[in-house]
C-alpha cells in the first residue's frame, strides 16, 4: 500500500507575538504523526531562508503592521494554493490594530523616545517602515480559511490541519473562537 | 417600545413555527413563544424582565406571505401565522449584523474582561462569524472609571440599552440613557456626566449584570475574569411587574 502524497506546508509570523506558532508545537507527539503526512517547506520553525514557489498550504500569524509584513502576505498569497488566517491577529488586527487609535507617529515617539532614558533614537536601518494602518490579512489579500483563536487552541490547528490534509475545507467556527 | 400590557383573559392562537403547530396567547411575542417550546432565537438586545426595544435585529425570523422579516421580540403572534426562524437568508443577515457590530467599535476579545463570558462573542461563535467582511470602522470611544466599584467601556458597547432599560424599569433610578445619532450613540450617565459623579446612580450593579458584554464592568477585573449573573431579572421583573 503506497502512503499518500505529503503535503507542502509554509507559515510565517507577521505583526504578532508568536503564540499562534507556540500553540502549533503545542500539538505535542502529534507533530510526529503529522510529519509523516506535511512537509514543512518554509516557516520559524525550519531554517528554509526563502518561500518556495509552489505550496499547497501557507499559513499566517500575525496583522499587516510593516511593509516587511505587507511583502510577505502578497509573496504567501502569490505563492500557496491555500491560504490560512491563523490566530486574531490575523483575522481581524487584534491587539496590534489597538493603534489605529493614534497617530503613527505618536505611536512611534511612545515606544522609541517617550519611555526610553538611555538614548531615545527611532530606528530606521535595518528594520522595515511600519504602516500607519494595521490590518488583518483578508483586507490586503484573499484568504481561504479562517481560524480565529488567541491563540487558536493545538486542538483547534490540528482539526484544520487534518481537514486540509484530506482535501477538505475546514469550518473552525465549531472549534475555536474570537479570543478563545 | 413597551407593548401594551397583558391581559388577564386573552384568546389563544394556533401557529407554526418551523414546521410545529403551536398554540399561545395572542397577547405573546413570538420571541416568548419560542422560547416556551425550545425554538432557539438568538438575540442581544432582548432580555426577559424587560421592555422590548428591538434594536439588534438578531431575532429576524421570516413569515409566510410577508417579504419583509420580522423581529420576534417586536412582533405579537396572530392566528395562522407561518414562522420560519432558522433559513439559510436569515442565517446570512444574523452573521452580517454580528460583523457589523464588531467593525463597528473596537472589540478586542482576548484583552477583554468578559472574554470567555460574553454573549456577542458566544453569538458570533454560533453565527459562524469567522471573520468581519467589512472594513473596521476604528473609532475612538473613551472609558469611564470614575466610579468607584464599575467601569464603562465604550469601545464594548453594542447599544442594546439593556443597561437603559433595568436602571429605569427594575431599579427606578433611570441614570442611564443614550445620546447622539447612528453609530455615534453612546450609552450616557445623568446628563453625560462621569459616571461616578451621578446623583442618580444607587451603586446596585443591575446594569453591570445585564450587560452581554465588557461594556460594563466590576473595578478590578482581569482578562476573563468578569462573569456575569442574571438570575435575578425575572425574579425582580415579576415582582415589580405584580405590584
Amino acid at each position: 500500500m503506497s502512503t499518500p502524497p505529503k503535503i507542502t506546508v509554509a507559515t510565517t509570523w507577521l505583526d504578532g507575538c508568536s503564540g499562534c506558532h507556540m500553540s502549533f508545537l503545542d500539538m505535542d507527539e502529534r507533530l510526529i504523526e503529522l510529519v509523516q503526512q506535511v512537509d514543512i517547506v518554509y516557516s520559524p520553525l525550519v531554517d528554509t531562508k526563502t518561500l518556495p514557489d509552489h505550496v499547497d498550504v501557507g499559513i499566517l500569524e500575525g496583522s499587516i503592521s510593516s511593509e516587511d509584513d505587507l511583502e510577505k502576505a502578497h509573496a504567501f498569497r502569490k505563492h500557496c494554493k491555500i491560504l490560512v488566517s491563523l490566530g486574531d491577529c490575523a483575522v481581524n488586527g487584534n491587539v496590534p490594530a489597538m493603534r489605529n487609535h493614534f497617530k503613527l507617529a505618536d505611536v512611534v515617539d511612545r515606544a522609541y523616545r517617550d519611555t526610553v532614558t538611555f538614548q531615545p533614537q527611532t530606528p530606521t536601518q535595518g528594520v522595515p517602515a511600519l504602516l500607519a494602518v494595521v490590518k488583518p490579512i483578508h483586507g490586503v489579500v484573499g484568504v481561504d480559511v479562517f481560524v480565529p483563536g488567541c491563540p487558536p487552541s493545538a486542538d483547534a490547528i490540528w482539526y484544520v490541519l487534518s481537514e486540509l490534509i484530506a482535501g477538505r475545507i475546514p469550518e473552525p467556527s465549531a472549534v475555536t473562537r474570537f479570543g478563545a | 417600545m413597551p407593548l401594551p400590557a397583558k391581559q388577564p383573559n386573552v384568546r389563544v392562537v394556533t401557529l407554526n413555527i418551523d414546521g410545529r403547530d403551536l398554540s399561545a396567547r395572542e397577547d405573546e411575542t413570538i420571541i416568548e413563544v419560542c422560547r416556551e417550546n425550545q425554538i432557539p432565537i438568538p438575540s442581544l438586545c432582548y432580555l426577559e424582565g424587560l421592555s422590548v426595544w428591538g434594536a439588534c435585529r438578531l431575532c429576524l425570523v421570516e413569515l409566510s406571505g410577508q417579504g419583509r422579516l420580522l423581529a420576534a421580540c417586536s412582533t405579537r403572534v396572530t392566528e395562522g401565522m407561518q414562522i420560519q426562524t432558522n433559513t439559510e437568508k436569515l442565517q446570512r443577515y444574523r452573521r452580517t449584523i454580528v460583523e457589523l457590530l464588531f467593525a463597528e467599535r473596537n472589540h478586542v476579545c482576548s484583552v477583554c474582561v468578559s472574554n470567555g463570558h460574553c454573549e456577542l462573542q458566544h453569538m458570533a461563535q454560533k453565527c459562524g462569524v469567522d471573520h468581519v467582511r467589512v472594513p473596521y470602522r476604528q473609532a475612538s470611544y473613551p472609558v469611564d472609571s470614575s466610579h468607584e466599584m464599575f467601569r464603562l467601556d465604550h469601545d464594548r458597547c453594542i447599544l442594546c440599552t439593556r443597561c437603559v432599560r433595568v436602571c429605569d424599569e427594575i431599579e427606578g433610578a433611570h441614570t442611564w440613557d443614550v445620546m447622539g445619532r447612528g453609530s455615534d450613540c453612546r450609552v450616557i450617565t445623568d446628563m453625560a456626566q462621569p459616571w461616578g459623579e451621578s446623583d442618580t446612580c444607587t451603586s446596585c450593579g443591575k446594569c453591570v449584570q445585564v450587560c452581554p458584554t465588557g461594556a460594563l464592568v466590576k473595578q478590578g477585573t482581569s482578562v476573563g475574569e468578569m462573569v456575569k449573573d442574571q438570575h435575578f431579572l425575572p425574579i425582580l421583573a415579576r415582582r415589580r411587574h405584580s405590584q
